[in-house]
């Protein structure tokens, strides 16, 4: 399988025929991508194993991972301490990524509900009504405006606070919160646990790497139970719950006559309005006077995953396919926001015509062009992104272009709202149908959460695929978001025809229920609907009464993102058993190791693993999963 | 393929819908907006509309509401590719479909439709009888009803089919046609009488009819789930009251089409299944119901036991058919030697007795088989070997439960006068008197008193039950090595436990009827004394019947360690022995040992002189080196007393670790007969091994020793056996 085997990467870069055909043409075009720049790194040893020191610069300081116990940092830290620490900070960079995203969105139903942020309205009055209701908000009295209001300030609030433990804790069974509360980690407020844990990790402060990974759990939990569940929620609020589409993915979704632009980053408000604008006829004819049949929008990395999920809004590809958009040539414009947009991209736009539009003020990229999203008349910049594009359909070289046929149907929408819908209908909604599945000896073994990134470093969506298969085929329920979701999509594993891949037990359920074997939760923030549903199925009954009873395990095949570091720390602190493809960056350190790798399923039930072979990795989750199972007498 | 279902549910749906849409406009303008309506004799309006909209509809212009609602409720039809999930929408459709059903059923009277369609018709029951049926339905006393749509074959069928659910007491509702005949009308030309009081209840001919069966679930629950109808939230409420509390079904007769599995699929939503004798998909994954949603291609005479099945109906059997009378009134009565026609077991023949779980395919209820000779063909006093096999499958059913439902055997045996049954497992012994046999006693009457009782005995685990029963000697022999493994199987899964490793204790005080003041404490080391019960099965019995003879005790404060007596313990053989004994120590048997109640497997004996203790097993009929055979043993030991220097005790206890640890354990162990030996020979060369004492086993002296005390203590000393070292046991 293709794991790495040395620095130099020889290996296939793909399983997806798109990008193989794009990365050739990339190399005939002489454009340099993330495919052939990972030729030429080579990968630090001492950063992978997670012992080289910057935290000052007395150093950096270096420890042979092979002999962690050979040498010491100048301010005496040992391999272990290091290695924490460096964990640690991957962590708090996570968790900030997530929460400052989740932050964003709670700002944004806040100028939505003062009418600041037009067109923007609330699209789910009933959950706002419900996690109002969380935060001890009532309706009574309010507009649907003033309840969004007092919501938002609630939600922001979360970030700010200093004392007691976020709110969304109390979504949990009582068992796992209690338990939270003895091991110390309930986050106080997301920003507070961010901070600590820099704090801790600076030179001098917290040299115990046990306390410091226990601090990193408490730090992941305000991603999980802060942070990414606000965005999670407050979106759905704001730009609607997600429920069922049918749509498409991959680069076959460029349409040759259209102008074609591409929503690219996390945080999918404008480009929700960017969809909205390119049905205005004012942008239709606009685009006809340039001689195209209209306008395209496609989806790329978690932004495009919204869009997907709320507007079906087809998804071009995931994080290593960025690039090769620009390469088909026909892109007029890319809308990027924020998180996971590779700095070449003004670079390799430069190969190409398409124009690199960069709306968030905390994410620039010199090269590429400013477009102010803040406030006020989100419509407004819509049109004015897509008049940029349009008048840009012009420049595009006719020659230049080559689009893959290669396109897949997919179905995504499995909000934790949609499952327990779809297992009942309006009238008998609820996760019994699921949880007896899981019950019965033959049908569900369990449930797995896919999840992450692509990894240049590793065949582009091989780990993901292979898991997937390995796992459905063993009669596991695959729960994707992310990255991990549009690589199994443009495997057609998002189809529900795919129950053919699936273990008779499985597929039985599905044939039931009418989904297909691995279902597509969201981006990479909505892990939190992860939480949520399993909270749902602890709540059901039957299958024990914490979510570390659960038959369920987590996996990150292809992650490199630290945002992945912190999901990991807060599924773990969750109570599951999460297996990581890429190695952590702790091979030099053996005490963390030993921590995160058995120590932590002590403490909270749930533990990391490493295992770069994605159908052994997927057989680390089934055997915990029947362990689970037979600790259940299921 | 549950797609086709769903897709014909919802096509159903959409036709339904049209049809009450067309009726409402039609009757907004023949009758008009204000024209009242309403169901004869019911306080509920349009129960069904009321219990899923809490809309109260008396007038035809409200039914506007009622068809927005379903119209709303009507989702897309499934797409051929790429479809999305259908099921809630299929239940959806469902909801919709009733809730037009019962417009149009409405609106009949309206459009000059008779309610009523003709003679054998009964439509929508009004409050009286709902109140006197329905009570029956959730109080358990009627076990579920049958919403019969379509029809049978042929009229004799349908007849057939109507007194198989009848005999269960099951009400059957009856609508729809299949062909243009529907089963009510079989039944009439057959002359069938019909009416609430013969449990037949014919409501209409057309599908849309079958909306009063539900509007009746929907009642029961409003009316004695005192659910009050409004919102969603009351809406589900009242199907979940009927998921749990009605047991009721739909039996789909002949060709199911769009209208009637759109019909269905509201049914479904009430937790009511769909069994059907043609060829349509299966839904079988649970959930939204208790079992399976839909089963098919059930062939006619299998439709009822598989329907009670699929729905979990319990079917209470209130009296068993005995020549004899039984009872826990003759629970304790023994046949003597002089008075027996036949008996199985004990030195005089084979005999075994085994529950085992199967699935329910392999399972047929109420199947008894005799397998050999009847005991008519033995001379009377005589006897034959028995194997006795009870096959039993349920839901719930765990294989942890069979040494319990094995263990009823006992007293189900026992409560029939003139049969007596002691023992357990392969030293059962069961004796037929020669009045029962003159009253006409078979073996098959006990294969039916194990069906009826561990039906109405264990409705929680048990849901079918076959029994074998066999008579030949060599079909005995070959099972009895297969029971044996079974028992072996079960006595290893307690093996790798501790006392120390749990905090409760389970007593079993089942053998009371015969010493009222016995009780054995079952601790993960030591079993109860009859063998049968380990504390895994102590902990299995509680969980199926958490009043029954096996109670948790709480260890509490320990006294004493070493002798295994506890606080809590004490309390509890106290209160349970009804204070006859104070104190009680798991460990020895000079100090205050466990009493028995005469169904031990062995009795472990003190012999003085060799400083150490026999053990003689049940089996083994010959004199002892105490001087006492097994049976005048056990006449000292049983019956509730502390006898110190005597205790009874099932076998795998000697090998444990806790046996009379507290008087030396093992090593105190001087004789055996061969036969025992060789039974727990592995276990116990392990344990003496562990404890640096290998070859042990054979130090022990056997028949072959001798059968005097003074035999013995000389071979122990020609073998330099432990005991004679140890300290003195009193």
């Amino acid at each position: 399988m293709a794991t790495e085997t040395d620095t130099k990467v020889t290996k296939q870069k793909s399983i997806d025929k798109a990008a193989e055909e794009l990365i050739a043409k990339a190399e005939r075009d002489s454009v340099t991508i993330a495919f052939s720049r990972v030729q030429t790194q080579k990968g630090c040893a001492f950063g992978k194993a997670g012992t080289c020191c910057r935290m000052c610069v007395m150093g950096p300081c270096r420890i042979n991972p092979k002999d962690p116990e050979s040498a010491r940092g100048i301010c005496g830290a040992t391999a272990d301490t290091i290695v924490a620490r460096n964990l640690a900070r991957m962590v708090a960079a996570g968790t900030a990524a997530h929460s400052d995203h989740g932050r964003e969105v709670a700002h944004q139903l806040k100028l939505t509900a003062k009418g600041e942020l037009k067109p923007f309205c609330v699209a789910d009055k009933a959950k706002l009504v419900k996690v109002a209701a969380e935060f001890g908000i009532t309706p009574e009295g309010k507009t649907t405006e003033q309840l969004a209001e007092a919501l938002a300030d609630a939600a922001s609030a979360e970030f700010g606070k200093q004392d007691g433990k976020l709110t969304f804790l109390a979504r949990a069974p009582e068992k796992r919160q209690k338990l939270w509360a003895k091991l110390g980690i309930e986050p106080r407020g997301v920003d507070r646990e961010v901070v600590e844990l820099m704090h801790r990790t600076a030179i001098g402060v917290d040299q115990d790497y046990e306390s410091l990974m226990v601090s990193s759990l408490r730090c992941g939990m305000a991603d999980g139970w802060g942070g990414s569940m606000i965005g999670t929620e407050l979106t759905d609020i704001m730009l609607g719950t997600p429920s069922p589409v049918r749509t498409k993915v991959n680069l076959g979704v460029l349409k040759e006559d259209q102008v074609n632009v591409i929503v690219h980053g996390h945080e999918p408000a404008l480009s929700a309005m960017v969809v909205q604008a390119a049905k205005d006829d004012e942008m239709i004819k606009l685009s006809e006077s340039v001689g195209a049949k209209g306008i395209n929008i496609a989806g790329m990395c978690c932004t495009g995953n919204e869009v997907l999920m709320r507007n079906k809004v087809p998804i071009a590809g995931n994080f290593l396919h960025q690039e090769l958009a620009i390469v088909t040539g026909a892109v007029e414009a890319m809308v990027v926001d924020v998180q996971c947009v590779m700095s070449s991209l003004p670079e390799v736009a430069g190969c190409y015509h398409t124009k690199i539009i960069t709306t968030s003020r905390k994410a620039k990229i010199r090269g590429a062009e400013h477009i102010d999203f803040e406030e006020g008349d989100a419509y407004e910049v819509a049109k004015k992104i897509l008049r940029l594009a349009i008048e840009n359909y012009k420049n595009r070289d006719a020659e230049a272009v080559e689009i893959p046929d290669e396109k897949m149907d997919l179905v995504a929408g499995f909000s934790h709202e949609t499952i327990n819908y779809m297992l009942g209908g309006q009238f008998r909604a609820s996760y019994r149908p699921l949880n007896d599945a899981i019950m019965a000896p033959n049908r569900i073994r369990g449930v797995a959460g896919v999840v992450g990134c692509n990894n240049a470093r590793y065949t582009q969506d091989a780990g993901h695929i292979a898991m997937v298969k390995e796992l459905i085929a063993n009669d596991v329920l695959v729960v994707q978001t992310g990255c991990g979701a549009v690589a199994s999509a443009k495997a057609g594993l998002l189809t529900p025809e795919a129950i053919e891949m699936a273990g008779p037990g499985l597929r039985e359920v599905c044939e039931a229920v009418g989904i297909p074997p691995v279902l597509h939760a969201g981006s990479c923030v909505d892990n939190s609907r992860i939480l949520v549903a399993l909270c749902e199925m602890v709540r059901e009954g039957g299958l024990g009464e914490d979510i570390s009873d659960l038959p369920v395990a987590g996996a990150a095949p292809e992650w490199m993102s630290e945002k992945a570091m912190a999901i990991g720390f807060y599924v773990v602190a969750s109570g599951v058993f999460t297996v990581f493809g890429p190695p952590h960056p702790v091979g030099g350190g053996p005490g963390v190791s030993e921590l995160i790798f058995k120590g932590f399923e002590e403490m909270t039930g749930g533990m990391f693993a490493n295992e770069e072979d994605p159908v052994a990795a997927a057989h680390l989750m089934i055997d915990h999963i029947n362990k689970k199972r037979k600790a259940l007498g299921i | 393929m549950s797609k086709i279902i769903a897709t014909a549910a919802i096509k159903g749906a959409y036709k339904i819908y049209k049809q009450a849409e067309e009726d409402l406009t039609q009757a907004l303008e023949s009758a008009g907006a204000d024209t009242e309506i309403h169901f004869p004799d019911t306080a509920y309006h349009l129960p069904l509309i009321l219990a899923m909209t809490g809309l109260k509809v008396d007038k035809v212009g409200q039914l506007q509401d009622v068809i927005g609602i379903a119209k709303d409720l009507l989702p897309p039809v499934p797409s051929e590719t790429v479809w999305l999930p259908y099921l809630g929408h299929a239940l959806d459709a469902g909801i919709a479909t009733l809730l037009a059903e019962e417009t149009i059923e409405a609106l009949k009277p309206v459009l000059g439709k008779p309610l009523v369609n003709d003679g054998i018709w009964l439509g929508p029951t009004d409050d009286v009888i709902l109140r006197k049926q329905g009570i029956k339905l959730v109080d358990g006393s009627m076990p579920g009803f049958a919403a019969c749509v379509g029809a049978m074959p042929t009229n004799e069928e349908a007849v057939k089919l109507a007194n198989q659910l009848r005999e269960k007491n099951i009400l059957v509702f009856m609508a729809g046609s299949t062909d243009g005949r529907s089963m009510a009308e079989q039944l009439a030309e057959e002359g069938v009488q019909m009416g609430w009081d013969t449990y037949l209840v014919p409501y209409g001919k057309d599908i849309t009819a079958a909306v009063h069966a539900l509007g009746f679930a929907a009642r029961s629950a409003m009316t004695f789930g005192g659910i009050t109808p409004g919102d969603i939230d009351a809406a589900r409420e009242i199907l979940l009251y009927n998921k749990n509390r009605v047991f009721a079904f739909v039996l789909a007769l002949g060709e199911v089409d769009d209208e009637k599995y759109a019909t269905a699929a509201g049914a479904i939503n009430f937790g009511f299944p769909v069994i059907a004798d043609t060829d349509i998909p299966q839904i079988l994954p649970t959930g939204v119901c208790t079992y399976e949603h839909v089963v098919s291609q059930i062939p006619h005479e299998e439709m009822v036991q598989k329907a009670i099945e699929v729905r979990g109906v319990k079917i209470q059997i209130t009296e068993i058919d005995l020549p004899v009378c039984y009872g826990a009134a003759f629970e304790g009565e023994r046949i003597r030697k002089e008075d027996v026609a036949v008996e199985f077991g004990s030195k005089y023949s084979t005999c075994f007795e085994l529950a085992i779980m199967k699935d329910f395919d392999e399972v047929t209820d109420g199947k008894i088989e005799i397998i050999g000779p009847t005991f008519d063909e033995v001379e009377e006093g005589g006897a034959m070997p028995l194997g006795i096999v009870v096959e039993v499958a349920g839901k719930k059913m765990q294989k942890d439960f069979e040494p319990i439902l094995e263990r009823q055997i006992h007293h189900l045996v026992n409560y029939a006068k003139g049969v007596m049954h002691i023992g357990q497992r392969d030293i059962a012994w069961i004796r037929v008197s020669k009045a029962a046999k003159e009253k006409g006693f078979t073996l098959e009457h006990l294969g039916r008193v194990f069906h009826d009782k561990l039906l109405s005995d264990y409705p929680a685990i048990v849901d079918k039950v076959q029994v074998k029963i066999y008579t030949e000697q060599a079909k005995v022999d070959e099972l009895i090595e297969m029971a044996r493994k079974s028992y072996a199987e079960r006595d290893e899964r307690v093996a790798g436990m501790t006392d120390e490793s749990v905090d409760v204790f389970y007593t079993c005080t089942l053998c009371q009827s015969f010493a009222p003041d016995h009780l054995c404490i079952i601790t993960p080391q030591r079993l109860g004394l009859c063998g049968a019960y380990n504390w895994l099965d102590g902990r299995a019995s509680y969980e199926i019947n958490p009043t029954g003879h096996n109670q948790p005790v709480e260890k509490g404060d320990v006294v004493d360690a070493e002798k295994g007596i506890w606080e809590g313990v004490n309390k509890v053989v106290y209160e349970k022995s009804h204070q006859h004994l104070e104190n009680f120590s798991a460990y020895s048997m000079m100090e205050h040992p466990m009493t028995s109640c005469g169904c031990f497997e062995c009795i472990v004996a003190l012999l003085p002189l060799a400083n150490g203790v026999m053990i003689v097993n049940r089996e083994f009929g010959e004199m002892t080196p105490c001087g006492m055979k097994f049976s005048t043993l056990a006449g000292t030991v049983g019956g509730g007393q502390q006898v110190p220097g005597f205790i009874g005790i099932g076998k795998q206890y000697i090998a444990s670790k806790k046996f009379i640890s507290a008087d030396g354990g093992f090593k105190r162990i001087v004789w055996m007969p061969k036969e025992l030996k060789e039974m727990i020979r592995g276990r116990l060369e392990a344990l003496a091994a562990e404890a640096g004492e290998e070859g042990f086993i054979d130090k022990i002296a056997d028949e072959s020793v001798g059968l005097t005390e003074e035999e013995v203590v000389a071979h122990l000393e020609k073998v330099g056996h432990p005991a004679l070292t140890m300290d003195p046991m009193f």
